[in-house]
């Protein structure tokens, strides 16, 4: 692959088809005559993207606040989760039933309960990202520690290893690469969490701008801080990519693998 | 055989292996006595699921006979993990660990620091021909490179008794020759405790002061054949007509008893 030159064909294909969508919409928006409120043309949310930086800046900090917060602690609490099944039976038999029940609770009904619960603040927003990215990174931490060559452990255990060290050794290594799945996962349905928590009631937060500008009939502003919400998941997912590659340079080397 | 010890290395007394899959019982192994002396080669050779590695799942203490005792240096050892050195059929390198820390794995769960233990490693890589690939992968490494690293990892377990599962399996006959050659080295010059399972006839002949044959399944101990040929052996002693007799009688053995798949080399 060449992975220096800048306009390969993997590249070009994808770049053209982005750019005729783009002039049709500006076309259709300017032949039809649709009103900016209804359909702003992609020149309008670039301008607007222009126009509002500050604003857009200002709420998007507090969406990434939310949105680290949430994937911290979603971090956080898949682990303790996944350890927690993996070893213990009675824990897999009464937890991991609430894990995937966890799943079919409706967020959007959920959140103005979580309001009432912890006010307009960061709190209700954070659980919300955490309720949907858990999910994915304990499931898959789950089947990453089980997945683990059961010989590598008579190994550690042949060299008089502990449990303990069997899983430093052996199970945590072995179930990164299914935990950056998980985590690549999460990182991109993150925003969302932290946007439907905005929607139901904030006062800042790129959510809380869409509503605000919806409301208004700025569409140009709503579609504008949809672009930076969908350039932010884009931009985590890249840098969880980034982190695994870093963390687990023996798959960059593997020879058989790709 | 060297002359009588105080106390055998290793002993099984009437060792029994039974599988249990749900109700479908699978008895893999003995009844099955067997000593080992001190600073003694032992061969093992049988038919293919025979039970010769749980036999030596055994003996580490990874599994727990369903009957019968081990004993480790005259005492009964029903605790036995981390006193044996085990070299896997499976080389079983870990992909995300180096080289070094593949090999010095046994010393770290020792709680061994990483540099002291990279130091006592470092001279055995070079001897095996892995220095430059130190801090290689191992999934960049060749199969017979990943059989020495995971050798060497058994070897640097520092253990008096080591256990070798087809240690030489996947080699080509040049690196297998010279692989055997070097374990023979080591083990004159270590004076460890071997006992060695292989395919091979002419492997466990040249290697061992005793070869034992097993049964097919269950696998119990069908035949001793002491290796009384001087040492150090040369690899032309193939052809001397004493080892010649000696293969003949283990491939007669082996053959009488059906159903093997043992490695014919044209003889
Ligand atoms: N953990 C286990 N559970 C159930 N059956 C097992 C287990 N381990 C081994 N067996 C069975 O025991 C028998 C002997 O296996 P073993 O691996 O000891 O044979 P082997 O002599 O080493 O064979 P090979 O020469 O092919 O390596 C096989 O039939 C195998 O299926
Ligand atoms: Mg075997």
């Amino acid at each position: 692959m060449a992975r220096d030159r800048l306009l390969t064909r993997d590249r070009i294909v994808p770049l053209l088809i982005l750019v005729s969508v783009m002039l049709g919409w500006e076309l259709a928006t300017r032949v039809f005559q649709i009103p900016r409120w209804v359909l702003p043309p992609p020149s309008a949310v670039v301008q607007a993207l222009i126009r509002d930086q500050r604003l857009l800046l200002r709420h998007l900090t507090v969406t990434l606040e939310e949105v680290g917060l949430g994937l911290t602690f979603s971090v956080l609490l898949a682990i303790v989760l996944a350890i927690g099944i993996v070893s213990s039976r009675l824990v897999e038999r009464s937890v991991y039933p609430l894990v995937v029940a966890s799943q079919a609770v409706p967020i959007v009904a959920l959140a103005p309960i979580l309001l009432i619960w912890f006010g307009y603040g960061l709190t209700p927003k954070v659980i919300v990202v955490v309720l949907v990215c858990f999910f994915p990174i304990a499931v898959n931490l789950v089947d990453g520690l089980r997945g683990v060559d059961p010989e590598f452990v008579d190994l550690v255990r042949s060299f008089g290893g502990t449990s303990w060290q069997t899983l430093r050794v052996v199970r945590i290594p072995g179930a990164l690469p299914a935990f950056f799945s998980g985590l690549r996962v999460a990182a991109a349905v993150s925003v969302i969490g932290a946007l439907i928590g905005e929607w139901v009631g904030s006062s800042a937060g790129l959510g809380y701008l869409m509503i605000r500008a919806a409301s208004q009939f700025h569409t140009d502003r709503v579609f504008a801080a949809v672009l930076v919400s969908a350039v932010v998941s884009i931009g985590l997912f890249w840098i969880v990519g980034v982190v695994e590659r870093i963390a687990l340079p023996w798959r960059r080397s593997a020879r058989t693998e790709t | 055989m060297k002359s009588a010890p105080l106390h055998w290395r290793v002993e099984l007394r009437h060792v029994t292996k039974t599988f249990y899959r749900g109700r479908q019982a699978l008895t893999v192994l003995g009844p099955l006595d067997l000593r080992v002396a001190d600073r003694e080669f032992v061969g093992l050779v049988g038919p293919s699921g025979c039970g010769k590695s749980t036999l030596l799942n055994v003996i580490a203490g990874i599994e727990q006979p369903t009957s019968g005792e081990v004993w480790l240096d005259g005492e009964p050892a029903p605790e036995r993990l981390g006193r044996v050195a085990y070299m896997h059929q499976r080389d079983l390198l870990l992909p995300w660990r180096t080289v070094l820390d593949n090999a010095i794995l046994p010393l770290e769960l020792r709680g061994i620091p990483r540099r002291e233990a990279a130091a006592r490693a470092l001279p055995w890589l070079e001897r095996f021909g892995l220095a430059e690939f130190t801090h290689a992968y191992p999934a960049q490494l060749s199969g017979g490179m990943r059989q020495r690293v995971a050798f060497l990892r058994t070897l640097l377990a520092d253990r008096p008794l080591l256990l070798l599962d087809e240690p030489f399996g996947a080699l080509d006959a040049l690196t297998r020759a010279s692989l055997q050659e070097w374990l023979l080295t080591l083990w004159e010059e270590l004076d460890r405790t071997v006992i060695l399972v292989t395919h091979d006839v002419e492997e466990a002949l040249l290697l061992s002061d005793r070869v034992l044959v097993l049964s097919p399944r269950p696998g119990r101990i069908v035949r001793e054949i002491v290796v009384d040929l001087p040492r150090p052996r040369p690899y032309e002693i193939v052809t001397d007509p004493r080892f010649v007799r000696l293969k003949a009688e283990v491939l007669a053995e082996l053959r009488a008893r059906s159903t093997m798949e043992v490695q014919f080399d044209g003889t």
